[in-house]
């Protein structure tokens, strides 16, 4: 830059020649060169704001412009997760103990309408009401013009359903997805499984809730997310289970029965590899609970576990069993058993009148059902211990089994214990328990002696429950239930190669105002098999059965559950891995040689 | 020497920004990608509970039961029965896999245990 001289020699020569100031040339300048310096920096200034404005300007721009873009978004969920595990909102499968499902999800649809945006509603309440038989056009066309923006129309839809409602066309029609509780196997095991259905439910989806037996007593167990993908192992045997079912539902038409139940249980692990109840129902569509009648005829009765019965003789054994576990007798004690055996106003007799009498040793009591020697050797235990004893078995108490329908089934007991609830108690009369408590106590007996607690899931382990009696006590006790199936009242329950043993009970069923039915009986037999080492429990109860083969009508156990029973075993125990034991075939001396 | 070191910053912010930019996009690409796989996880395992469903639901037992019965006459199956079980004693032993009459060979070397296996 050349920089202009204040005082240039030029003008300041012709001034001088003039006679003019040369000074005012020199401010002139200076003021000239101010000038220019003060433009220059206030350009600099103004050229700084205009930056700085538009810096501004353009920030303030993006942040409200990004604001904005916020406020008028959808909200929107974070659509990445961190770890890689994805948590399964469903419910947990449910299988047995070799991994068969028993219960699994299915993916379908629900079918919901929104009447605001729908066409013609006239057509689409037409057109439904032929792709669905149940539903009525004019309700359906009152209800979808009455005004509401919203209503369901199904829960559940099948795909080829699904696929006509598509073909209606409306944009009024609308699908929500739907995870459905699915039972692939129909009514087997019904009463174990219950049942499932809706809880609250959006347009998204809806939570699966369990209404009945394990689904409903382990609800939360199945519904954790964090259990999702492990499926809940049941003891059951999906095919030990479908025998059970087949032949009891056939021994139950044969003894025209109005219902049945067979329990077959591990004695080890108590768990409960098969639990039948009949009628049945089928879970996929379960009925709804029955208002009218007696709730006891409902299919959905769990006849095992709720159903409360008086169980007849099969309690004698637990009285005995206690009498000799106490040193009070031994299997060969002589008893007198002449009838009547009086108390107070009753008198107690045998079935059918029948007299055992004068002598009969334990062993016979059992073999025979003598209810005058099981009453005599109450009375020698005792009304406080023999309740503690059955308490002790688990007897007078809920079952702790893992089915809903088990917090119903109260056993029914005497408020006060005198002598004569004793008596009758010891042989199974004015005290009720449910099958599977009874089940429970006889699997106490046959696992030597140490309780043993009923269980619906998978476990490997043998139970390691308190002692209630001594091994040799319940071995004593096995070997006379053995006596009653090889020459007592279970004749007929004598399997080859099983060596059953077991119990009978015929109770006469209670009328509901007092007073028991002449010709109504519930018949039980309580199993245990094979007795040279107790390994399965089996129970079957029959209700209201009769065996009309013979002259007479025959409504004892002996004639009844007993057959069912001992066909049941037949059927199962190969299924369960177990070799009948026949004679033993003396070893080929030759192949016995190893080499 | 300033220079210098104003083009090195500028190059290197050139360079950080850039690699900033790929790997932003890279880095979509990986999550549509994760997106779309967990999509088809989920509907193959929908698939795979559905295919379990309908195994479970074709092998029920009633309806296993019905077909052992409508085909009775080509498979024979019945319940098993206690009376199925035997000693091993009573099996035959199977068939030898060898022919009786194969000649010993005995030049050959490379099968070992031939000739150990003379009792």
């Amino acid at each position: 830059m050349t920089r202009t001289p204040l005082r240039p020699l030029a003008r300041i020569l012709s001034a001088r020649k003039k006679g003019e100031n040369p000074d005012k040339i020199e401010r002139e300048n200076l003021r000239l060169r101010h000038e220019a310096t003060r433009d220059k920096s206030r350009a600099r200034a103004e050229g700084r704001l205009l930056f700085l404005g538009v810096a501004f300007f353009a920030s303030f721009a993006l942040i409200g412009a990004r604001m904005g873009l916020l406020a008028a978004s959808e909200p929107e969920e974070a659509h990445v997760r961190a770890s890689g595990s994805p948590i399964l909102a469903q419910r947990a499968d449910i299988t047995d103990r070799n991994g068969r499902v028993l219960a699994t999800n299915l993916q379908t649809f629900a079918l919901y309408a929104q009447p605001k945006d729908m066409v013609d509603p006239a057509r689409v309440a037409r057109e439904l009401a032929a792709i669905f038989p149940d539903m009525k056009s004019e309700d359906l066309l009152r209800r979808l013009t009455d005004g509401r923006s919203f209503m369901w129309l199904r829960r559940v839809i099948s795909p080829e359903q699904m696929q006509q409602v598509h073909d209606i066309g409306d944009p009024g029609l609308l699908f929500g997805p739907r995870e459905m509780r699915l039972y692939p196997n129909g009514m087997l095991a019904a009463h174990v499984l219950g049942g499932a259905s809706f809880g609250a439910e959006g347009v998204q989806s809806a939570e699966v809730i369990g209404t009945a037996g394990i689904e409903k007593a382990l609800d939360a167990r199945l519904r954790d997310p964090g259990q999702a993908g492990t499926p809940l192992k049941l003891s059951l045997d999906l095919t030990i289970q479908a025998t059970v079912e087949e032949v009891l539902a056939t021994g139950m038409q044969m003894m025209t029965a109005k219902g049945a139940a067979a329990i077959l249980m591990d004695v080890h692990t108590g768990e409960i590899i098969s639990l039948a109840s009949l009628p049945t129902f089928d879970p996929n569509n379960r009925p709804n609970d029955a208002i009218t009648g007696d709730p006891g005829d409902s299919p959905l009765f769990n006849r095992a576990v709720q159903g409360v019965y008086e169980l007849g003789s099969t309690f004698k054994i637990f009285a005995v069993a206690q009498a000799l576990e106490l040193g009070l007798v031994n299997p060969s004690t002589m008893l007198d058993v002449t009838p009547p055996l009086r108390m107070g106003r009753f008198n107690i007799n045998e079935f059918e009148g029948k007299n055992y009498g004068p002598l009969l040793s334990v062993a016979d009591i059992i073999k025979k059902s003598s209810n005058i020697g099981t009453g005599k050797i109450a009375l020698l235990i005792g009304g406080v211990r023999q309740k503690a004893f059955l308490t002790a078995l688990g007897l007078l108490d809920l079952s702790p089994v893992e089915v809903v329908e088990a917090r119903t089934g109260k056993p029914l007991i005497p408020k006060r214990w005198p002598d004569i609830v004793t008596i009758t108690a010891a042989y199974g009369q004015g005290i009720s328990s449910s099958p599977m408590n009874l089940a429970a106590a006889y699997a106490t007996i046959a696992n030597g002696g140490t309780k043993v607690v009923p269980t619906l899931l998978h476990s490997d382990t043998p139970q390691q429950g308190p002692r209630v009696m001594s091994a040799a006590t319940a071995r004593a006790a096995v070997d006379m239930l053995r006596l009653v199936v090889t020459d007592g009242t279970a004749s007929l329950g004598d399997v080859p190669g099983y060596f059953v043993a077991g119990k009978t009970g015929t109770a006469d069923k209670p009328k509901r105002g007092g007073g028991y039915y002449e010709d109504k009986v519930i018949n039980t037999f309580a199993s245990v098999f094979p007795a040279n080492d107790p390994a399965y429990v089996l129970l079957v109860t029959l209700d209201e059965p009769v065996e009309t083969s013979g002259e007479e009508p025959r409504r004892t156990a002996g004639w009844t559950s007993v057959p069912v029973a001992a066909e049941i075993i037949r059927r199962t125990a190969p299924l369960l891995g177990l070799r009948p034991q026949l004679e033993v075939i003396p070893s080929d001396g030759l192949t016995a040689v190893s080499n | 020497m300033r220079p210098v070191i104003y083009i090195t910053i500028f190059v290197t912010v050139m360079a950080l920004a850039f690699w900033a930019y790929r790997e932003n996009y890279a880095t979509q690409r990986a999550l549509r990608e994760v997106t779309d796989l967990q999509q088809k996880i989920a509907s193959l395992s929908e698939a795979l509970s559905v295919q379990h469903a309908e195994w479970a639901y074709l092998n029920r037992p009633d309806r296993l039961r019905d077909l052992a019965a409508l085909n009775y006459d080509r498979l024979g199956l019945l319940p098993l029965e206690p009376e199925q079980f035997g000693q091993v004693d009573q099996t035959a032993y199977p068939p030898s896999q060898l022919p009786v009459d194969m000649p010993l060979v005995l030049e050959t070397v490379d099968v070992s245990g031939t000739q150990g296996a003379q009792p």
